[in-house]
């Protein structure tokens, strides 16, 4: 029953196609660590309203493992991964809402694309998203006082709204085009845009860091009465930190390292110790 | 007929005191107290090993209306972390410190109380926290009506018309089916809208020559004259205040002989200049209610932990929004008051929150009188009322305020007296405090005891050494005889009643205020307050 390749792997299938979402915060190593095969099967799922067994809805091979494989497609399947502390998930295609909300650690890699709300709060730990996400990644849910508070979170593709809303620690990096109120609220952190982005980056942020490259943008969205221009320079940190980025694979260009950037702080409609890096070529 | 057999009875209106009775019950109302070789009962409830009491009456806690709503939308967070899922019998909901109505309901019962008042109904939104009321189930409840910052007694009161200030009392209670008269930091509320507030009691307000003194003296009169069940409900001026215990004594002194109750004594009852030299006047605060039969008070008991504050009091929560650099609410209400919401935790760590928490729990150990004491947290200002066990066990246990005291800072011991005080409540004591004295202090005759002729509201706790445990979670709970809560589990989603008063004073004050009225209130006088339909169960209390 076990032994998907060479590792020992947790591979799961959706059985039929959801007409409505399915609530599984229960696929997460920390719970499939020490589980047997009937146990994992048994943990309980949403159906829409209607609570389930994780096989009635799921083909699952393998056991006690921390290092799980999903394929097929999980667009509808919300909170893979939420709060897990460890371990790894690999999703083969696309993703549902909240994955990797408030995690602590671990790995989440996306080969598709995810929807709202991916690594809402997550508390640490990575996650790599190959596709798009959607609104209000690395972001606070309603109400809360801060949004993402560490970890990392890379993304290929584009993004929707309020991307690292309220966050307060961590970094967010996305190549592809971002929606409007990159960072809005932004009480800390590190957010690095590639391409172009939507309206109002930074509104109301009081710390924190946004930088735009704005590759292969035409027309830059202007930025907020509130945010002051500075100085043109470049930032020691955002080398160390494009270097990691590259470290780890992930795509920059050499000209970005060793750019100057031009800086701006704001929101002073806030505290007005956060900054907007623009990439100066 | 349901006969409750073997249990512990505490019943202080009726003088027993943990005798083994028992408790027969018909019709909703208990017929027979004792041995009763005639009656036949259908059910027999078993209550060996268990504490049998009249349920318990809540007399201050903000459960519906207006700023409660407003602190449920401002509070997503607060809703997230406690979801309740629909059960066969109960509907879903939220909880921790601003429940959703059922989930109020519930958890009320589920601790063992039968009765709970609202603590804070503006007028212009009577309807809307009527409504709610309507939907907390299990429990019977009333709301105080707001008075203290109303421009028609303003005016009247500046003109020296208190003949028109009882009128439109009388009428006001009617109309908005209200229980009592509110005064929430009188002059100040009012103030507020002009971006001041007064700071002691005879400071007039912004744009009235009344001052706070004159309208406790006033509204404090009025309310003994018309007979009202309960005594005018006070939110001293300067609440939260380094230095205030003075304007709380002063308040209590304007009264004359007049009956008070001061509500959440603790937020009141500080001495000091300022946060650095805060400290304990609960001992000054409580000696005036020790000496005075008039006056009555609830805790305010706060608990450390996450929770929400919500008051009419708009400036002062101002204050604390500055002070906690959280988010705010600020809300008008026309030509009656205002309210304000903050979130707010309270630290064990925090030297001003461990003085705050030690004065709650000072006052009740100081009042020499159980009757005139009641245990509140001012849900949700001090902490969620879900947290009352805790409190029991600290005013019953030398022991565990000590191991709680032992957590807070040194630098709080100085300036509080709880640690020297060696009283330790009784559980006869605790029935005083949270059913028959409330009842006393609300005027019901049918409440807080178990003698015949009562409603057969009552809570059977399971005994443990831990008395946490005991509140935390009835065994059973009757409410109007009927068993709607078993083993901590809600069976039944039974109506409540709303009790309210009509001291038919109102003569014609209402056409004569009905042009000033239709000229300012964005609502029609006739659309305003709440018809006698609008209660599914409403009960009139009579006054005199
Ligand atoms: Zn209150």
């Amino acid at each position: 029953m076990s032994g998907v390749g060479e590792m020992n792997e947790i591979l799961l299938r959706p059985k039929v196609e959801f007409d409505v979402p399915v609530e599984a915060e229960v696929i997460s190593p920390d719970l499939f660590a020490e589980k047997s095969h009937e146990e994992i099967g048994s943990l309980p799922v949403f159906l829409g309203n209607r609570k389930m067994c994780l096989k009635d809805l799921f083909e699952i091979e393998g056991q006690s493992s921390t290092n799980i494989v999903l394929e097929g497609d999980f667009s509808r399947v919300k909170k893979i991964g939420y709060g897990m502390s460890r371990g790894k998930i690999h999703i083969k295609g696309n993703v549902g809402m909240h994955t990797g909300a408030t995690m602590k650690g671990g790995e989440i890699i996306v080969e598709g694309d995810a929807m709202d709300w991916l690594g809402a709060e997550m508390n640490g730990g990575l996650i790599w998203v190959k596709g798009s996400v959607g609104h209000f990644a690395g972001a606070s849910y309603w109400g809360s006082k801060h949004g993402m508070n560490r970890g990392m979170i890379l993304i290929e593709g584009n993004t929707g709204n309020e991307v690292g809303k309220k966050m307060r620690r961590g970094t967010i990096a996305i190549k592809g085009k971002t929606g409007d109120f990159l960072g809005v609220g932004m009480i800390g952190g590190t957010i690095l845009a590639f391409s172009e982005t939507g309206e109002r980056p930074g509104a109301e942020m009081k710390r924190g860091s946004i930088v735009l490259f704005l590759e292969n943008c035409t027309n830059p969205p202007p930025l907020l009465p509130t945010f002051t221009y500075n100085c043109t320079y470049s930032p020691t940190f955002l080398r160390v930190y494009l270097k990691t980025l590259r470290k780890l694979g992930f795509p920059v260009k050499e000209e970005y390292i060793s750019g100057k950037y031009r800086r701006y702080n704001g929101d002073i409609v806030e505290l007005g110790k956060g900054e907007i890096l623009i990439y100066e070529p | 007929m349901i006969r409750i057999t073997k249990g512990k009875v505490y019943d202080p209106i009726n003088g027993i005191n943990g005798k083994e009775l028992d408790i027969w019950v018909d019709g909703g109302k208990i017929v027979q107290v004792g041995d009763a070789p005639d009656l036949v009962a259908e059910r027999i409830i078993d209550a060996e090993g268990c504490i049998v009491m009249p349920g318990g009456i809540d007399i201050h806690s903000h459960i519906a209306g207006g700023k409660v709503n407003l602190g449920r939308k401002l509070r997503p967070e607060d809703h997230r972390k406690d979801v309740v899922p629909r059960t066969e019998t109960t509907r879903s909901g939220v909880g921790h410190s601003i429940p959703s109505t059922f989930v109020t309901g519930y958890r009320y019962a589920q601790m063992g109380y039968t009765m709970v008042m609202e603590a804070a109904m503006p007028p212009l939104t009577a309807k809307h926290t009527h409504e709610e009321l309507h939907d907390i189930p299990i429990i019977d409840k009333g709301s105080y009506t707001l008075m203290g910052n109303n421009h028609f007694i303003l005016k009247f009161i500046e003109k020296g018309e208190i003949e028109k200030v009882k009128s439109f009392i009388s009428w006001l209670l009617k109309t908005t089916k209200g229980y009592t008269i509110k005064i929430v930091n009188p002059c100040g509320v009012e103030s507020w809208k002009w971006g001041k507030n007064v700071e002691n009691i005879d400071q007039q307000a912004a744009d009235y020559a009344v001052t706070p003194r004159q309208l406790i003296s006033i509204l404090s009169q009025i309310a003994d004259e018309l007979g009202l069940p309960h005594s005018i409900h006070l939110h001293c001026n300067n609440i939260g205040v380094p230095g205030n215990y003075e304007t709380t004594v002063e308040s209590m002194k304007a009264t004359g002989t007049n009956r008070v109750h001061v509500t959440h004594a603790q937020f009141n009852s500080y001495g000091g200049k300022g946060w650095a030299d805060i400290h304990s006047k609960a001992r000054e605060v409580v000696e005036y209610v020790n000496e005075h039969p008039n006056v009555t008070f609830d805790a305010g008991q706060i608990v450390f932990g996450d929770t929400t504050t919500m008051t009419a009091d708009g400036p002062w929560q101002y204050r604390l929004y500055l002070l906690s650099g959280n988010k705010w609410v600020n809300a008008d209400v026309e030509m009656e008051t205002s309210a304000g919401i903050v979130p707010y935790t309270f630290r064990k760590k925090s030297l001003v929150n461990a003085v705050q928490w030690a004065i709650g729990l000072e006052l009740m150990l100081l009042a020499e009188d159980p009757w005139r004491a009641f245990m509140t947290t001012d849900h949700p200002n001090g902490g969620p009322f879900t947290f009352y066990p805790q409190i029991i066990k600290l005013l019953m246990s030398r022991a565990a305020r000590e191991e709680m005291i032992a957590q807070l800072p040194r630098r709080a011991l100085e300036r509080i007296s709880l640690p020297q005080i060696t009283r330790e409540y009784s559980l006869y004591e605790i029935a005083i405090i949270t059913r028959a004295a409330p009842s006393k202090l609300l005027g019901l005759h049918q409440k807080g005891h178990l003698g015949v002729g009562a409603d057969a509201d009552i809570a059977i706790y399971r005994e443990n050494p831990d008395v946490e445990k005991v509140f935390s979670s009835v065994q059973y709970l009757l409410k109007d005889g009927e068993v709607v809560v078993e083993n901590g589990i809600v069976l039944k989603s039974t109506s409540g009643r709303i009790l309210y008063v009509d001291p038919g004073e109102e003569g014609d004050i209402e056409e004569y205020i009905r042009e000033e009225f239709e000229k300012f209130y964005t609502v029609t006088l006739d659309g305003y307050g709440v018809p006698e339909n609008y209660l599914e169960r409403g009960e009139c209390v009579s006054c005199g």
